[in-house]
């Protein structure tokens, strides 16, 4: 559980004007800064621009890019979008899971290192399959590259 | 900083300042930077070549600013050049000489031999059956193109609005605010034919002209749909990072018709790069007084603001957009009053695509004869397509309306990968049909393909080859609409639900010949009883297959059989090794995921058909081609 920074939100808030219209950039922000959505975060936010708690959480909740879990410090997005689907980015995920020892009900490590996220396109499709890791593209995936990404991630990160 | 520009004046003698050094003679270095290039590390590519321009001894110019020096060399981030299967690319002007999968360690001849002394660097060049193509125009995948929305993508720096002026950029929008009245500007975009490139296909100036006659309202709204949330379509994406100011005077131009001074681009959350470049050119424009208060002086406000997505393909629907925008989920609603009378915060709204957009300056430019001389009668003009999937030649291309499938496929796309048969064509994404071999010389246009019962939806065009299931396919395209559905009404909620789960037995060999019409008779409810279009069309790719490949489905229900080997349940295809072609290196061992390969290195190795999940893994991986699938399919085929 992360400890939130008030004056942070409130300084989001204030580049959004207290605006209920902006809740989902002002969320977007808010995000940025943790990587996910802490409760009290937006329990500030719902109490700040006049919003009720049950709305907010619609909205946090609709999107899929809002998360409410903490991440990974190494998100893995791995797209299952159609170009990429033809060109076996299934064996992909599937090696990225193994590597990880992560699942669909279980995306996260438990130290705190990896996420696995599947997405639905990522708009790179002339190069499928595409693995996104935070915001560096790998293109022309296959189970081998995936694998050696994960090693490589891990051993920079003095992991077995 | 740039200057702000008060006056039609002013604006005429930067345009010329800009024009006369951009055709001046100096060599440029044109460097893609659209989204799969810069995946591919064009950014670094893009920045060791200045250092080495100007390590070289050589005037290194980025900004068109100035007057350049004689002998100054132009280095360039240009938008998407659309060949992706071949990038980094690497355009070099004035020749229109075009490198092919550039390198960091390429740049030292190209600066010795193309910058120093001219010469065409032929290791780099784009070759294939025989051609060895120096310029673009002599590669079959473009000449067959026409570039026309596009057509700064390789020319121009994507980054300066300086190099857009150069080409005559923004005056298109001069023209509409003060030679032409808003029914003016309305009547060329209704005269030139085009209609919606988000998929619709709504004539577009019908639409300007729907929200035009809201002359009450004291508001009006444009909005740029940038949400492509289509699997498999990056065209909208290539187009906004890659000619953003084409897409903002196509607004602007909108925004005059419409009588509408303030305008949104909803951007998915997916695309950072379109965002920024998007962020960019806006606050370039604004500084150069081409948006804000009082343009050039006519009075006219216009302002743009940039919402991004946050992960919803349902947003990209329009009412849902609207929803989204005004900070609520992203549900759409029912159609009773539509967005050019009550859209976004409640006033006439008129939504456009990107692609539409970027098409409006050179419609006021060229004028609506020139737009309509490509294309067919009811579909005029050029459309972008993503051309992707097992095919040789991916990347995005632009053509007229009404070209065949065949010339897409064959003439631009060079045919199937890896030597394999071509089996269909998905086009129109979530929503759409696939396309098969009978409909190879089906022209690509709006009527045409709706009597085949397909649809050319956004652009993004997906080849399928024989290794491709059709069930799978369907199963695929079910999932992801039933994990977007908004859920807001019962049909598409659990429709979308109960197929999923219907493909899902039928592709682990649970299925029975009663599923096939309980998915036809899902269909025909959920399309006439759905909230949205998203719900609507949710049931086109099961409709689709099963009109062209209920064999397929049959065999997997009758028989338990996938005859392209991908439902792994099914009985079906097993793998195994030639053991007088196996050299014994142990990588298919090393990489079998359930330690199905056995065999001591140098010796042919042995495949255990009961633990082996038939992924595919080591066939890929094989250096030697050893390997190949049992069954009477085709043999071995070395990737």
């Amino acid at each position: 559980m992360v400890k939130v920074d008030y004056k942070l939100i409130d300084e989001i808030l204030g580049r959004y004007d207290y605006d209920k219209g902006n809740i989902i950039a002002i969320m977007q922000a808010v995000q940025e800064e943790y990587r996910y959505l802490p409760q009290a975060a937006l329990e500030y936010i719902a109490e700040k621009i006049g919003v009720s708690m049950a709305k907010i959480f619609g909205v946090a909740t609709f999107y899929e890019n809002f998360s409410m879990d903490a991440k990974g410090k190494y998100v893995i997005k791995v797209c299952r979008g159609t170009a990429c689907h033809v060109r076996k980015s299934a064996n992909v995920l599937e090696a990225v899971y193994e590597a990880t020892g992560l699942n669909e009900d279980k995306p996260s490590t438990e130290d705190g290192l990896f996420t696995v996220e599947i997405v639905s396109c990522l708009g790179a499709c002339g190069l499928a399959p595409v693995v996104v890791v935070n915001d560096e593209v790998h293109s022309k995936m296959t189970p081998e590259k995936a694998q050696a990404l994960i090693s490589e991630l891990k051993e920079k990160e003095d992991v077995r | 900083m740039r200057t702000k520009l008060n006056n039609r004046a002013e604006f005429q003698a930067v345009q010329a300042k800009y024009e006369a050094i951009h055709n001046s003679a100096n060599r440029k270095i044109l460097v893609c930077c659209g989204n799969g290039c810069v995946s591919s590390g064009s950014l670094k590519l893009y920045e060791e070549m200045k250092n080495a321009v100007e390590a070289a001894g050589l005037k290194c110019v980025v900004e068109l600013m100035e007057e350049p020096e004689k002998d100054a060399v132009n280095v360039k981030k240009t938008g998407c050049i659309g060949f992706c299967e071949m990038g980094p690319l690497v355009k070099i002007e004035p020749e229109g000489w075009l490198y092919t999968k550039v390198q960091i360690s390429d740049i030292p001849e190209i600066i010795e031999s193309t910058i120093r002394n001219g010469e065409f660097v032929s290791r780099l060049a784009y070759r294939n059956a025989g051609i060895l193509a120096k310029k673009q125009s002599e590669i079959p995948f473009y000449n067959k193109q026409t570039r026309r929305m596009l057509n700064y993508c390789g020319s121009i720096d994507c980054e300066s609005i300086e190099d857009y002026i150069g080409v005559g950029g923004y005056s298109a929008a001069v023209k509409a605010l003060f030679d032409m009245t808003p029914e003016q500007v309305v009547n060329e975009v209704t005269e030139s034919g085009i209609r919606g490139r988000g998929g619709a296909g709504f004539p577009t100036g019908k639409k300007w002209a729907q929200v035009a006659a809201n002359k009450a309202a004291d508001v009006k709204y444009i909005v740029c749909n940038g949400d492509e949330g289509d699997p498999g379509a990056f065209m909208d994406g290539s187009t906004m990072e890659g000619t953003p100011h084409k897409v903002i005077e196509g607004m602007i131009i909108a925004g005059i018709g419409c009588e509408a001074e303030e305008a949104y681009i909803y951007v998915r959350a997916e695309y950072p790069l379109s965002v920024s470049r998007l962020g960019m050119a806006i606050e370039q424009a604004t500084e150069m007084g081409l948006l804000g208060d009082n343009i050039l002086g006519s009075g006219k406000n216009f302002h743009i603001h940039i919402n991004q997505g946050a992960g919803a393909f349902v947003c990209g629907e329009g009412s849902a957009m609207t929803n989204s925008i005004e900070g609520n989920r992203g549900m759409p609603r029912a159609k009773l009053y539509h967005q050019v009378d009550v859209g976004l915060y409640g006033k006439p709204t008129c939504l456009n695509n990107v692609e539409t957009f970027a098409n409006v300056p050179d419609i006021i430019n060229h004028g609506a004869a020139w737009f309509k001389s490509v294309g067919t009668e009811g579909s005029t003009g050029t459309k972008a397509f993503a051309l992707t999937g097992n095919v040789n030649n991916t990347g995005i291309i632009e053509v007229p309306m009404g070209i065949t499938l065949r010339e897409v496929v064959v003439g631009i796309g060079g045919g199937i990968k890896n030597y394999q048969d071509f089996k269909a064509v998905q086009i129109g994404g979530p929503s759409g049909g696939c396309l098969t071999y009978e409909h190879l010389d089906l022209p690509l246009d709006f009527d045409s393909l709706k009597s085949v019962g397909a649809i050319i939806g956004s652009g993004g065009l997906v080849v399928m080859d024989e290794n491709t299931c059709m069930v799978d396919t369907a199963r695929f395209f079910m999932n992801f609409i039933c994990k977007e559905s908004c859920g807001k009404c019962t049909p598409c909620r659990e429709g979308t639900t109960r197929m999923k789960q219907i493909l899902e037995n039928i592709c682990d060999g649970e299925g029975t010949m009663e599923d096939l019409d309980e998915l036809e008779e899902i269909a025909r409810m959920m399309e006439k009883s759905s909230l949205c279009g998203l719900g609507k069309t949710a049931a086109n790719p099961v409709l689709s297959t099963l009109a062209n490949f209920r064999k397929e489905y049959e065999e997997h229900i009758n028989e338990k059989q996938c005859r392209a080997g991908v439902c792994q349940k099914l009985s079906q295809k097993v793998y195994a090794i030639n053991a007088a072609t196996c050299i014994g290196c142990t990588k298919c061992a090393r990489n079998c995921p359930v330690e199905a390969i056995t065999g001591e290195i140098k010796t042919p190795h042995v495949i255990d058909a009961s633990k082996c999940i038939k992924c595919g893994t080591c066939m890929e991986g094989c250096p030697a081609g050893a390997i190949y699938i049992e069954n009477g399919r085709k043999g071995n085929v070395k990737y």
